[in-house]
């Protein structure tokens, strides 16, 4: 036999072990492998989401584009809750896929996984084509709203009893989680990650709470938004990078863990209170102007540390893991989360700024940025670790992991430029709508600035390009490693 | 980090901050709603109000449009239309949609009659006249 077809050979054994979880020797514990479902569906998630941003985007500027097939609220439902829901899917794979190994055992019930993965997955497709197929007010006609009424409030958009399915998932998969880390080890990256899904799923109940008084409805609209994705959705975005920094770089786990609490401890203590740079403008006490000023202007700091951690762990790193393309990942969700969430986010929080810059594409552009940089390339930072582990090597190849980094540059770069333009949109949105003295009305203002809706749409085009990469890159094949 | 701040250390303060600005934040919350009775205009919270919210939440509005800030982008605020516009153009306008204008954002017709219009019209003029620490900075929201 040539050694190119003895390697072909080994490769073929190495893809048929991959497939079969019993003899792949990556997996610590075999139960492990239900979180590939979970990332593969959070993958087709995010495509359909940038597919209905692409359209969207073009709504900006071609103000019939498919109308009235899909209007412009219709795309936008489908386009932030197939975000919210794929990224749920690449936490609950995350969870379990990282607990079992923290907890050094077996996961508690890996078939309630997939039955609880499917049940998700069923829910959340039956759900976008609800949005899709019948008008909104139907939907909620179907769906029995009038029974309990929670839809209709931005990102909360979904049934009631779409919102119930997800309390029900939510406790099938914290009832696994917890039933594993009980019976094993307790570590203080399975302790963080175990808050967090815990205080996601608790804070969720509070989309069922919809009071006729608007201020009230608002003010706890916000304790599930808000205490969601700057409260503890950061506590599992920083389990999860603190696990992939542990098992990349070999850095001993004490120091690691001693980062992630000193990181989450600014986090909370910076966003509880920080909650109040929402509470401005909205019927709420003017006190709030100073309490949100001050807290959420503390924000930046976690998230600032999070980049100086992920830095520094990589670069004492006392192993050279073959995986490059998730130490990649892993150090630009740090930095792309603290410009995101931490500089963009800054940007217009202090109150007398944001008298002037709320609900303008100041917001939508800080928006963008933000959740790409800390929670899809979180996400993507484990699913880049965990993927090639779960089909059998270490790492892929090294032409897999070009492919990949490429994606990752693309993807980045076209969210970076996506925000700029978002950002000049939003500064001329604020300076023609809202300052001098003779203010143009909302939709003059559109029509102004629709050059740089044009500039957007086109790094949106570019960061579909990136994902369809990414794609590409699970398919790539080469010369895999199949141990270390 | 120094060897002198352990992981220990780390952990007291992320569980002894967590719970301390928690309960300041619940606190707060109390005091809040304490004070909102005379910042929310619920003096004007009437049934039909209540129906208005019920029928901007299942059309959507919140989908193109901002209330108060909160929302989309896509469509100008509606948190002082009321003032912006009068009550007999808001109706109109709505009763028109879609414009069909070639190229222009279109909004969808909702298909709502005359009692519902009133019950909408009733529930962004009582939005209008919540406290709102004087935002949005002019009439064009």
């Amino acid at each position: 036999m040539t050694s190119s077809a003895m390697a072909t050979a080994r490769s073929a054994s190495v893809s048929a072990a991959a497939n079969d979880p019993l003899t792949n020797v990556q997996l610590k514990y075999r139960s492990q492998a239900v979180a590939k479902p979970y990332f593969v569906a959070a993958i087709g998630l995010f495509v359909g989401q940038i597919v209905f941003g692409l359209i969207m985007g073009l709504q900006y500027v071609i103000g019939d584009f498919l109308f009235p097939a899909i209007p412009f609220n219709v795309a936008r439902m489908v386009h932030t809750n197939l975000l919210i829901v794929w990224l749920l899917f690449g936490f609950m794979g995350a969870g379990y896929f990282l607990i079992p190994e923290e907890s050094e055992r077996e996961l508690h019930s890996p078939k309630l996984a997939l039955l609880t993965f499917w049940v998700f997955l069923v829910a959340g497709a039956l759900t976008i084509v609800g949005y899709l197929a019948v008008p909104y007010a139907t939907l909620a006609q179907m769906t029995g709203n009038d029974l309990l009424p929670t839809m209709g409030r931005e990102f909360l958009e979904q049934p009631t009893i779409t919102k119930i399915g997800i309390v029900l998932v939510a406790l099938s998969f914290l009832f696994n989680l917890s039933m594993t880390v009980l019976k094993g080890r307790k570590t203080s990256i399975s302790m963080v990650m175990m808050l967090g899904l815990w205080g996601l799923a608790i804070f969720f109940l509070f989309s069922f709470y919809n009071p006729d008084n608007l201020v009230l409805d608002k003010y706890f609209w916000w304790w599930v938004v808000h205490l969601w994705v700057e409260g503890v959705w950061e506590l599992i975005m920083g389990a999860m990078l603190a696990f992939v920094l542990v098992k990349v770089t070999g850095i001993d786990r004490e120091i690691i863990e001693k980062w992630l609490y000193v990181i989450i401890a600014m986090t909370l203590i910076s966003g509880i209170i920080g909650t109040g740079h929402h509470y401005f403008w909205i019927g709420a006490p003017a006190y709030w102007q100073v309490w949100g000023s001050v807290f959420s202007a503390l924000e930046p700091i976690p998230f600032f540390m999070m980049t100086l951690f992920a830095f520094n762990v990589v670069n004492k790193r006392r192993r050279e893991h073959p995986n490059k393309a998730a130490v990649l990942w892993a150090l630009g969700t740090g930095v792309m989360a603290f410009l995101g969430a931490g500089v963009w986010g800054f940007l217009h929080t202090l109150a007398p700024v944001n008298y002037l810059t709320h609900g303008t594409q100041i917001t939508a552009s800080h928006g963008h940025m933000a959740f790409y940089g800390a929670y899809a390339m979180v996400v993507m930072t484990m699913i880049s670790y965990t993927m090639p582990l779960m089909r059998g090597r270490e790492a892929n190849s090294n032409a897999a992991q070009v492919v990949e980094m490429w994606s990752f540059w693309l993807m980045t770069v076209a969210m970076v430029f996506i925000t700029l333009f978002l950002t000049a949109a939003g500064i001329l949105q604020v300076w023609m709508q809202r300052m001098g003295d003779t203010p143009l009305s909302f939709m003059a203002t559109q029509d102004k600035i629709a050059f740089f809706y044009w500039l957007r749409e086109l790094s949106g085009v570019v960061f579909f390009i990136g994902l369809l990469l990414y794609i590409v890159s699970f398919f790539v094949r080469g010369n895999e490693r199949a141990s270390a | 980090m120094s060897a002198s701040f352990t992981k220990s250390t780390a952990r007291n303060i992320f569980y002894g901050g967590a719970v301390f600005f928690f309960l300041l934040f619940v606190a707060l919350t109390l005091d809040t709603v304490q004070a909102l009775p005379k910042r929310d205009n619920r003096a004007n919270l009437t049934e039909q109000v209540a129906r208005g919210k019920k029928l901007w939440e299942v059309n959507n509005c919140i989908g193109c449009h901002t209330l108060l800030g909160e929302g989309a982008y896509f469509a100008p605020e509606l948190g002082n239309v009321y003032q912006r516009r009068g009550p007999e153009f808001i109706k109109a306008w709505i009763k028109a949609q879609p414009t069909g204008a070639p190229g222009r954002r279109q909004m969808p017709n909702f298909h709502l009659n005359d009692a519902e219009l009133d019950d909408l019209v009733a529930f962004l003029k009582y939005s209008s006249e919540i406290n709102t620490n004087n935002w949005p900075p002019n009439i064009e929201g």
